[in-house]
């Protein structure tokens, strides 16, 4: 047993293997930030920091003529999300209910996915430099017509061209943003994914809900660096007569090696 | 250049699908220029050309290993009944029989989790998106 503790939670394998289906499920559709970024790991619970191969001096020495330098790294972080399902619901998905309630595990989902979303993005505090937040380039308005966005989104391109920063690229996009790409047709009935889809020389579309307007990004690899140490996971907290109590949890870290290699869109 | 390793319209394929198939024909690229090394080693009788090759052949043990830890990566199913099989002692079939039973008849997964370390082995997600 491990320290999620899941077989200490008053649930079948038939119950948490629906459970793990319904979670990774409802993970894959949110976690924008990882279909645009490059992932390593996942290097266990136990990964705290990722090796930065920096230093900072330290000043004194503990002898006389010798210098001492101390290694900078950048510590992981936790993410989690509590969630209770209830006991009768699982009860009822032993016995073959098709139904089961499991909107908690489903917000807490997106919840979890929101956070790494916005953490990759925007960043979180002294924690995580976001993408956006690290961009060197001006923020353009993307503008409330989804007309206007083959333009906004061509002139990101170009300023990272301008930077010499090579294709094929991703455009991220929040929620609002998503909706109208995918329901807008051009003149012509030409679909508005498709000309965006050429402007970023063949690259996906992404929704990725937590991002603030829209952001493009190289997929030529190496500049947006998310590292995995847990990767999300399912574990058991507590449980009383009626409801038992989960969690989702995943610990990383992420470093934009490459400011320069996105631009930012403002909504 | 051929695109054979899709069986079905690449453009109603979703991108994780055709990446999904490319690193499975590369998979079986590799094996197949692992076979054919083999072959060639087992008639060279120059020394030189030989360590060339045996060379040349762990390259391709290289390549086809990592084709295969990102597919298992990638598919749960798949991961669990090669956990079951791989680097295991005893009867290859029996283990084979074993780990099929226990990842796609309901056994396997439950509260160890589908995934050595207890996650839900998403990983990343490159290639999705539309």
């Amino acid at each position: 047993m491990n320290h999620l503790l899941r077989s200490q939670a008053p649930i079948s394998d038939a119950g948490w293997r629906m459970l793990d289906e319904e979670a990774r499920e409802r993970l894959s559709a949110a976690l924008g930030a990882r279909k645009l970024v490059d992932y390593s790991g996942p290097n266990g619970w136990t990964y705290s920091a990722t090796n930065l191969g920096r230093t900072r001096p330290v000043d004194s020495s503990p002898s006389e003529g010798v210098i001492g330098r101390q290694r900078v790294v950048l510590p992981v972080v936790e993410l989690r999300a509590d969630f209770a399902l209830s006991r009768e619901e699982l009860r009822d998905a032993d016995r073959g209910a098709e139904d089961a309630d499991l909107e908690p595990l489903d917000d807490a989902a997106h919840q979890i996915a929101l956070a790494e979303n916005v953490a990759v993005f925007h960043g979180w505090g002294e924690a995580i430099g976001g993408i956006a937040s690290a961009s060197p380039h001006d923020a353009a308005s993307l503008g409330d017509s989804a007309e206007q966005y083959p333009r906004q989104v061509a002139g990101a391109v170009e300023q990272l061209l301008c930077s010499g920063v090579t294709g094929p690229y991703g455009l991220a996009l929040g929620r609002e943003q998503y909706r109208r790409v995918v329901e807008t047709a051009e003149h012509g009935g030409y679909p508005l994914l498709d000309h965006l889809r050429r402007i970023l020389e063949g690259g996906p579309i992404v929704w990725t809900p937590g991002v603030k307007g829209a952001v493009v990004v190289s997929l030529r690899g190496g500049d947006f660096l998310f590292e995995s140490g847990q990767d999300l996971s399912l574990g058991y907290d507590s449980h009383d007569a009626e409801v038992v109590r989960l969690y989702l949890e995943e610990s990383f870290s992420f470093r934009v090696a490459t400011p320069e290699a996105a631009v930012a869109l403002s909504a | 250049m051929g695109f054979d390793q899709y069986h079905e319209p690449p453009d109603e394929l979703p991108p994780a699908t055709r990446t999904f198939a490319r690193l499975c024909a590369s998979l079986t690229e590799e094996a197949e220029a692992i076979g054919w090394y083999e072959q060639r080693i087992a008639v060279e009788t120059d020394a030189e050309a030989l360590a060339v090759m045996r060379d040349a052949q762990g390259e391709e043990f290289k390549h086809f290993s990592m084709d295969l830890e990102y597919l298992l990566r990638r598919m749960p199913p798949w991961r669990e009944i090669a956990q079951g099989i791989l680097f295991q002692t005893g009867d290859i079939v029996e283990h084979g029989e074993e780990a099929e039973a226990e990842a796609l008849d309901g056994g396997g997964g439950g509260a160890e989790g589908a995934f050595e370390d207890g996650s839900l082995g998403i990983g990343s997600l490159r290639g999705g998106g539309l």
